[in-house]
């Protein structure tokens, strides 16, 4: 269960991680508490699976990478054959079946649009592929995930 | 541009976050450069946009929003800006994108929907579609997660 010092904890660190040589004495002082309890109650919900990670996150087109949805109709013997030859792609972060005539959804950043064009024809001529489609964003209106717990 | 120094710097940062007093010491240690040179390079590239966030990304099963579905809308091209907008002034939805057109898939305009519950999420985007005055969309709840992880950038270069 999460205490309210942990809802409040989480609910400032999902935007705020500071960017100074004592991140945790920063955010404690913001909490009214010490060092020591930030850091050791992050430890338990990095732990308890409540966090799934820290850090920086990049904008992977300001980087250069390009990136695309991808749906794919799979019939549904070969679903989990397929899911796995795409899950080995270390440009596919995202790989969810969803209901639906497309079955399986992957989100692909490469970092050019040969090395995309390549991923999607391997995948799309595997065994039980019926049909690909590459959905690349066109524009950018949202992008954050970030759950308020009260 | 990015030198090969920020490109060893943005691959070392998707390690997992050292959870000790001074983690950008650790880190700058490993990487072989000082503390403050690292703490400027990160400023940098949060101010150029290219890190979105320094914070923390939770599971979002685990904190209790365990439906999430990825919902398709089909939204005239002239309406794009104006429903882009309103959709994403919604604490519910996290990820907004227009994107491609394809043959046999009429779609053009994506939302991820997070929710408690499949009701919530299909009560959320009910209420959306109105309005939005949106009548055409479809809602793709996820059945199974194959994966999801954070990307690993440039580790080529190691």
């Amino acid at each position: 269960m999460l205490t309210a010092f942990d809802k409040a904890l989480l609910n400032i660190i999902q935007t705020n991680l500071p960017l100074d040589s004592r991140p945790f004495a920063v955010l404690a002082e913001r909490l009214g508490t010490d060092e020591q309890r930030v850091l050791d109650r992050l430890r338990v919900l990095k732990e308890n699976g409540y966090i799934r990670r820290i850090g920086p996150f990049f904008d992977s087109v300001q980087l250069g990478y390009v990136g695309t949805l991808v749906a794919v109709e799979v019939t549904t013997d070969c679903i989990a054959e397929v899911a796995a030859v795409i899950n080995a792609y270390p440009g596919v972060t995202h790989n969810y079946e969803r209901e639906g005539r497309f079955n399986l959804w992957f989100t692909l950043l490469s970092p050019d649009l040969e090395a995309q064009r390549e991923v999607l024809n391997a995948v799309g001529s595997l065994p039980g592929v019926v049909n690909i489609l590459s959905l690349p964003a066109t524009k950018k209106f949202k992008v954050s995930v970030q759950f308020t717990l009260e | 541009m990015l030198d090969e120094l920020d490109k060893k710097i943005i691959s070392a940062m998707q390690d997992e976050f050292p959870l000790v007093l001074e983690p950008y010491r650790e880190i700058a240690d490993k990487i072989g450069i000082s503390e403050q040179e690292l703490l400027d390079r990160l400023e940098r590239y949060k101010k150029s946009g290219q890190i979105r966030k320094m914070g923390a990304v939770l599971r979002h099963r685990e904190v209790g929003y365990s439906a999430n579905a990825l919902c398709a809308w089909l939204v005239p091209e002239s309406r794009s800006e104006e429903v882009g907008r309103l959709m994403a002034s919604k604490s519910e939805i996290t990820h907004c994108y227009t994107r491609l057109e394809q043959p046999g898939w009429r779609y053009n305009f994506y939302t991820m929907i997070h929710g408690h519950n499949r009701q919530e999420c299909q009560d959320f985007a009910a209420k959306l579609a109105q309005e939005a005055g949106l009548a055409d969309y479809i809602m793709l709840f996820s059945t199974k997660e194959w994966k999801k992880t954070s990307m690993k950038y440039f580790r080529e270069i190691e």
